[in-house]
């Protein structure tokens, strides 16, 4: 069975574009708009993987992330935040929350296979 | 894998157009210190989205333009930055800049970096000062120790890495299998696991990790040498999870035989801890359940590389932009919510199911079952209806389109002229055609900035007159009678009806003598070479008048009006039509021939009573309803065509109004009033005065559409017709 990942972003060509990438490598790809969308569904089933921006309205990603990490299907989950910040700061703050690791942003779809291939195996 | 992004690309400009108008907004609402925290946010959101987003669609020019205003916006987010005046000002330049950015990049065309440049040099001197933090981010300062370890890499061979997770390590969502599979595929790996953490059964929480592991990494000939890097990246996502040493295993001898090294022996085997320490890890990573058991072998298992590249972390980027110099005429779109998507397919759905009983009804079609042809083909209209306003419905939007420019031009030419004015809007939800929409941008610009340049004074002049010194424009906009109206008002210093009359005598618009109802005085700005500024500004007045302004709004099928109270305000109100693809239409007969009255023009028809009729003169009659005389228009003359009927009484009078006065319009008869689809007659004849455009009927038939504002003027042509109302 397919692995599914649960990609959130608040921009639509990002998630077009990590949704498209993601299901033309075989994988099932549910998306949300912000956090509190991505935490709704994640109440409601498991992934195998969940690909989050870091600031977005409504919900940011490291909330996101503590909130997910609070829920027993996801207390194992590879969690990658999707960061343009470079800076440790962030970073740290994400990995306090329980992240797993991160992609910098801008990647192309070929880095993004490549490190959800690294993750999923 | 190559995948085009180009498909995302036009998203991504569309959704940065509405990021642009966040960071606009919020700018402004920062600048006159009306932002809260949110505010701050969404503009750092909207800065970082467009950032993030051109990165990855490889608009590299948008992306580092982006990054200067991100950190600046950062620092002020934090509040590490105050929010200067200055700064706003360079970040709303910015936000232009970023404009032509996105339209070349739209265009496919190389961007004009002169500008960019300059105002990349103003962002860049404002984050230079300014700052209470001398480091402005800690964006440079990633890893660089990198070529220290490398020196003698010649002789290296191996690496020797230590590893000891911290017991959370899996609550992180890492891997540690994960990890030893990455590394074994850069070289040939030994492994090494130390159980001596790990506690007796009953004290096992499952959930964290308890072993160490020891790994020599040799170099491949195949793979190649391993950089340090390399092993660094894939235990990146773990710093700070664990205690973690690499070392470089160096011999004097290079061959790829045996390692042995000074440091603590690499391959100890199942040896130095308790006997059951590789079944004890098996154990481990199976309560861990984390990971699959047979991969658990690695674990301590001399793994032979895969044949699998080193993990790809130089991929070249394929959003090569290569011919761009063509610039493409790139179709507008239109956001539709759903809901409205949705209700056109339930209509489709439902014509669809019409269709089809018609259809079987045809089949075998008998008199018998003439009610039923009738009650369908009044169901088929009804779903065509429908289907038409719900597909109307889709090209109007809500009129903030258009007004949300305006904050940003108030800002900027109050800040230029010195005067201090407040933009209120309302009704920004009243929705109106697109078409229409993208028609009346300049024309309201132009007023506003008249409200700005010539009505809203200066502070010093307001408090003088008792004002307060913070003028108001205020634009509003609602539905009414099929019409949207559009007003845009201040409160400043009104129209100056002397200076205006004056003007108008002088340039020998108005006779002295002449007696001119106030009305009508101040409508003298809409006529042609009329400005009243006494100097030209850089603001208004550049030669473009309010007569360029009246016509473009007529040319919509539309109409602008001035009204004004000295001392007190001006109010400028634009109608237009919702719509400039359908018009609700009376359609008349004149002759043999149909014409079509738009409904909204109609104020009243009735059967003429020939003793109204007064004629003036031979050329011009005039038609007396209640205690008012209109002129009256014999179509059929005024077309050329033979009347039915030169009998007065077998006629019927449409009284319309043409530009603010009533006109009655004679016809043969009125026939039925429905829905016209406009067709240009510009585009498929040429532009004739008097008619907008024509349609064609359900018979086949081509009817022209009467414009009555183009029929006023040829009124006006053929004979100096005068309001005669009685006093």
């Amino acid at each position: 069975m397919a692995k599914t990942i649960l990609a959130v972003d608040d921009s639509t060509s990002m998630r077009q574009m990590v949704t498209f990438t993601l299901k033309g490598a075989g994988y099932d790809v549910i998306d949300a708009a912000d956090g509190q969308q991505a935490l709704d569904i994640a109440k409601t089933r498991s992934f195998d993987l969940v690909l989050s921006d870091v600031n977005m309205p409504v919900m940011d990603g490291i909330t996101l992330i503590r909130n997910l990490r609070a829920l027993p299907d996801f207390k194992f989950t590879p969690i990658l935040m999707l960061t343009t910040e470079a800076g440790i700061e962030k970073k740290k703050e994400g990995k306090a929350a329980g992240a797993t690791g991160w992609i910098v942003k801008p990647f192309n779809p070929d880095q993004l296979l490549n490190t959800v291939k690294r993750v999923l195996g | 894998m190559s995948i085009d992004l180009s498909q995302f690309k036009q998203t991504f400009l569309e959704e940065s157009d509405e990021g642009l108008d966040v960071l606009e907004s919020g700018l402004l609402a920062l600048d006159s210190g009306t932002a809260d925290d949110e505010v701050i946010h969404a503009v750092f959101r909207a800065a970082h989205s467009i950032k993030g987003g051109a990165g990855t669609f490889g608009l590299n020019e948008i992306a580092s333009f982006t990054h200067v205003m991100e950190t600046l916006l950062d620092e002020m987010r934090d509040g590490r930055r105050e929010i200067t005046r200055d700064a706003m000002n360079v970040l709303l330049s910015s936000v232009d800049v970023l404009r032509e950015l996105m339209d070349s990049a739209r265009d496919e065309v190389e961007p004009e970096m002169e500008r960019v440049n300059e105002v990349q040099a103003q962002l860049d001197a404002v984050l230079a000062g300014g700052s209470s933090d001398a480091v402005t981010s800690g964006e440079q300062g990633v890893e660089q120790e990198t070529s220290a370890d490398n020196v003698s890499a010649a002789k290296q061979i191996a690496w020797l890495i230590k590893f000891r997770p911290h017991e959370h390590l899996l609550r992180t969502g890492n891997d540690t299998v994960r990890m030893f599979r990455e590394l074994s595929t850069l070289g040939d790996m030994e492994n090494t696991v130390s159980c001596s953490e790990l506690p007796e059964l009953p004290h096992l929480d499952p959930e964290l990790s308890y072993l160490s592991w020891e790994i020599t990494l040799k170099n491949n000939a195949e793979l190649g040498d391993i950089e340090k890097e390399t092993i660094e990246e894939i235990f990146e996502w773990v710093d700070g999870d664990c205690d973690l040493t690499i070392e470089p295993v160096i011999m004097d001898d290079v061959s790829t035989e045996e390692v042995s090294t000074e440091d603590p022996p690499p391959a100890r085997g199942a040896g130095s801890g308790s006997p059951g320490d590789v079944l004890q890890s098996h154990i481990e990573v199976l309560l861990a359940g984390s990971a699959e058991v047979d991969k658990s072998d690695i674990v301590s298992e001399t793994v032979e590389s895969a044949v699998t590249a080193p993990i790809a972390d130089k991929v070249v980027p394929i959003t090569a932009r290569t011919a761009k110099k063509k610039k493409k005429n790139v179709e507008g779109s239109i956001r539709v919510g759903t809901s409205k998507v949705d209700s056109l397919i339930d209509m489709v759905g439902e014509l669809v199911i019409t269709q089809s009983m018609l259809s079987q009804l045809g089949d075998n079609f008998s008199m018998a079952k003439l009610e039923t042809l009738r009650s369908g083909l009044a169901q088929l209209e009804r779903n065509t209806r429908e289907l038409q306003e719900s597909v109307m419905r889709i090209r109007m939007l809500p009129i903030s389109f258009s007004f949300q420019r305006f904050p940003r031009l108030v800002h900027d030419l109050s800040q230029k002229m010195s005067k201090k004015i407040e933009l209120k809007m309302s009704g920004e939800q009243t929705e109106l055609d697109k078409a229409v929409m993208e028609k009346i941008g300049d024309p309201m610009v132009h007023l506003v900035r008249n409200s700005l340049d010539h009505g809203i004074e200066s502070p010093e002049i307001r408090l003088a007159a008792g004002k307060d010194e913070t003028g108001i424009i205020h634009l509003n906009a609602y539905h009414q009678g099929g019409m949207i109206m559009i007003e845009i008002s201040d409160d400043g210093a009104g129209l100056p009806r002397d200076k205006l009359l004056q003007k108008a005598i002088e340039k020998g618009l108005v006779a002295p003598g002449e007696n001119l109802s106030d009305e009508n005085i101040y409508d003298l700005i809409f006529h042609p070479g009329f400005s009243t500024a006494d100097q030209v500004t850089d603001v208004s007045g550049r030669g473009v008048g309010m007569d360029v302004v009246r016509k473009n709004i007529k040319e919509l099928g539309g109409s602008v009006e001035v009204s004004t109270e000295p001392g007190q305000g001006t109010t400028f109100t634009i109608r237009l039509p919702l719509t400039l693809a359908i018009l609700d239409g009376q359609l008349v007969q004149v002759g043999q021939e149909t014409y079509i009255i738009p409904l909204v023009s109609i104020i009243e028809s009735f059967e003429i009573e020939p003793e109204k009729v007064n004629s003036i003169d031979s050329a011009n009659e005039v038609y007396k309803i209640r205690d008012e005389y209109i002129p009256m228009v014999r179509l059929y003359d005024m077309f050329d065509i033979k009347p039915v009927t030169m009998n007065l009484q077998d006629c019927l009078l449409v009284v319309v109004e043409a530009d603010g006065r009533k006109v009655g319009l004679l016809v043969d008869d009125l026939l039925s009033q429905q829905q016209v689809v406009i067709k240009s007659l510009e585009t498929n004849y040429k532009r004739i005065e008097g008619f907008s455009g024509a349609t064609i009927l359900g018979d086949g038939t081509i009817a022209l559409i009467l414009d009555m504002s183009g029929l006023s003027n040829l009124l006006k042509q053929s004979a100096s017709v005068k309001n005669y109302a009685s006093a």
